[in-house]
């Protein structure tokens, strides 16, 4: 008996010697810092001297930050508007990838290139792109007679620029539904075509309800993706003009290591995860009002 | 009907076509913008290739900013972050796939939960750490955590032990191997795969993070390769030509990487699906 209660242990130490280290990354890396961020949102911190506690206030002081308004309202219109045109972009690339014709692999390496490139480099370029006088951009335009915006220098068209840029950055949503619409079973399009329907018919009622789940699955990774988005507004606009590209991130970013506010960053980044949080729960329960899962045996 | 089927392989075609067009015009604009001159880059009407090639951009960028010391700085840290998420990732997720131990879930939960935190939540008291050991400016901040597992990674991994049959090990216990060895000899062969992909995932993130780099590294000569293309435009005149040829070759390793693993590249993508 104590024998086996001794090699339990045994094992059981032994176990703990394989995941010490995760354990030990997960309190120095992610709880740790999690508790001293909000912590530090109750504070005024500028990491020289030591932390003052006033309660709320910075939580006060951001409800009434028109700078901390301009943010939201930027990574919204970015978020609402990038996510539909990547979602229908993607859904289409993947039908055409999922078709059973030759040379398919290409295709499905270049509809991915802007997506594992995405980040510096790829700014830099865009920011060539929609140089107004010599970028691409303008230049295609002009051979239609067209007199293209200023894009990144115009605080109109600034945000626009980006979210034309980042529309092309459809890799990962393509693959999920790649993944879908492999596993939408063949003879469902084969009933339709019996009862007399056609191309459009199979899509709409057969690939639609078998891919809800998969672009449910989307919206959340991509809307938890994009309100992070950083590096292309830093390195295209860095936030301007007149603050139009001034992303949730950014203002984070420039708060905390440009104003050296530390606690009034901290609270902003509590926000967010509030947000992110709240947002994740929310469709997960509502996904269940609208999306097919074939287990549940059709709609709930 | 034969005449039908084509015909939706000439459409299918077509609207291919048309995509890969808009998606690798930017790649050509880059390519063929790396080896013009100022003059072509500014030219107006605008011309697509250059005339004469201006191969002599690929060495001048190289010139004009420490490039090759952002490319050296680059792959030391992105070599040692795939060292250590592939040493402390694979460990942890062994530990977790094994026989049940007291506190086994509760801990693999709590690492899994670890992933709803955003970076920016962490960012700033991990700043402050860092900047309280003086280790800003030094890349202890962009290494060191890699050592300590990475909640996804452990997941992915872990789920690919599990198929690992208990036998297999116990076996491997009965013939005298130490827990030790059972990991490296009868566990680690069966996950090459995932190892893959995590390698694959752990380089591209590396290599193209562009915020931690930012925010830890000072001195031009520590810098990496994404943050040295910012300071290619810093200094007033952007000379796009040597930015375009430095871009070109700053994502060469990504293409290269790409190109020969895409079939791991895909699968763990998939895979990653899951995150959310």
């Amino acid at each position: 008996m104590s024998n086996i209660r001794r090699r339990y242990l045994r094992e059981t130490l032994t176990n703990y010697a394989f995941i010490a280290p995760a354990i030990a990354g997960v309190l120095i890396f992610h709880l740790i810092p999690m508790v001293t961020s909000l912590f530090l949102s109750l504070t005024r911190y500028d990491v020289v001297s030591s932390p003052k506690f006033i309660g709320l206030n910075n939580y006060k002081t951001m409800v009434a930050d028109p700078l901390w308004r301009k943010s939201i309202f930027n990574t919204c219109y970015y978020v609402g508007v990038t996510l539909p045109i990547r979602l229908i972009i993607a859904l289409i690339a993947a039908v055409l990838l999922d078709q059973k014709v030759r040379g398919i692999t290409i295709f499905r390496v270049i509809f991915y290139l802007p997506s594992i490139t995405a980040g510096v480099a790829i700014s830099l370029l865009w920011k060539l792109i929609f140089q107004p006088t010599y970028g691409l951009a303008n230049s295609l335009l002009a051979h239609f007679g067209i007199q293209g915006p200023a894009w990144l220098g115009d605080p109109k068209w600034a945000m626009p620029s980006i979210i034309i840029m980042m529309s092309l950055n459809i890799g990962q949503f393509m693959l999920i539904f790649l993944a879908g619409l492999q596993s939408v079973p063949t003879y469902l399009y084969e009933a339709v075509q019996l009862d007399g329907g056609n191309r459009w018919h199979q899509f709409k009622y057969v690939t639609i309800p078998f891919l809800t789940p998969v672009i449910f699955l989307n919206i959340v990774i991509g809307i938890i993706e994009m309100v992070q988005m950083f590096t292309q507004a830093y390195v295209m606009t860095g936030g301007g003009p007149m603050d139009a590209t001034l992303v949730y991130v950014m203002y984070i970013y420039q708060r905390a290591f440009q104003w050296l506010e530390m606690g009034y960053a901290s609270s902003l980044a509590w926000f967010l995860f509030i947000v992110l949080l709240v947002l994740t729960i929310m469709q997960f329960k509502l996904s269940g009002r609208w999306v097919y899962y074939e287990s549940a045996g059709g709609r709930r | 009907m034969k005449i039908r089927i084509s015909f939706s392989i000439v459409l299918t075609y077509t609207f291919l076509i048309l995509g890969a067009i808009i998606f690798i015009t930017p790649f050509i604009f880059l390519i063929t913008s790396s080896f013009k001159t100022p003059a072509q880059i500014m030219s107006v009407p605008f011309r697509l290739w250059p005339d004469p090639w201006r191969w002599q951009n690929y060495v001048e960028a190289f010139r004009v900013q420490p490039f090759g010391r952002y490319y050296l700085n680059s792959t030391i840290i992105t070599s040692l972050n795939i060292l250590g998420v592939l040493i402390s990732c694979t460990l942890a997720g062994w530990g977790f796939s094994r026989k049940y131990f007291w506190g086994r879930d509760f801990f693999f939960l709590l690492i899994l939960s670890c992933m709803m935190i955003p970076g920016q939540v962490t960012m700033i008291p991990l700043y402050i750490m860092y900047s309280k050991l003086g280790w800003i400016n030094t890349y202890f901040p962009l290494i060191l955590p890699s050592f300590f597992g990475s909640p996804f990674y452990i997941f992915l991994i872990r789920q690919f032990f599990l198929t690992i049959p208990d036998e297999l090990a116990d076996a491997a216990v009965i013939d005298g191997c130490s827990p030790f060895k059972v990991f490296w000899y009868v566990g680690l062969p069966l996950v090459k795969p995932a190892l893959v992909s995590v390698t694959i995932f752990t380089f591209l993130a590396v290599w193209n993070d562009f915020f931690s780099p930012l925010i830890y590294l000072n001195s031009p000569q520590k810098y990496t390769v994404m943050l040295g293309l910012t300071a290619y435009q810093a200094e007033g005149f952007t000379h796009w030509e040597y930015l375009m040829a430095a871009s070109a070759i700053a994502m060469l390793p990504v293409f290269v990487i790409f190109l020969s693993l895409q079939r791991y590249f895909v699968q763990g993508m998939a895979m990653s699906g899951l995150k959310g």
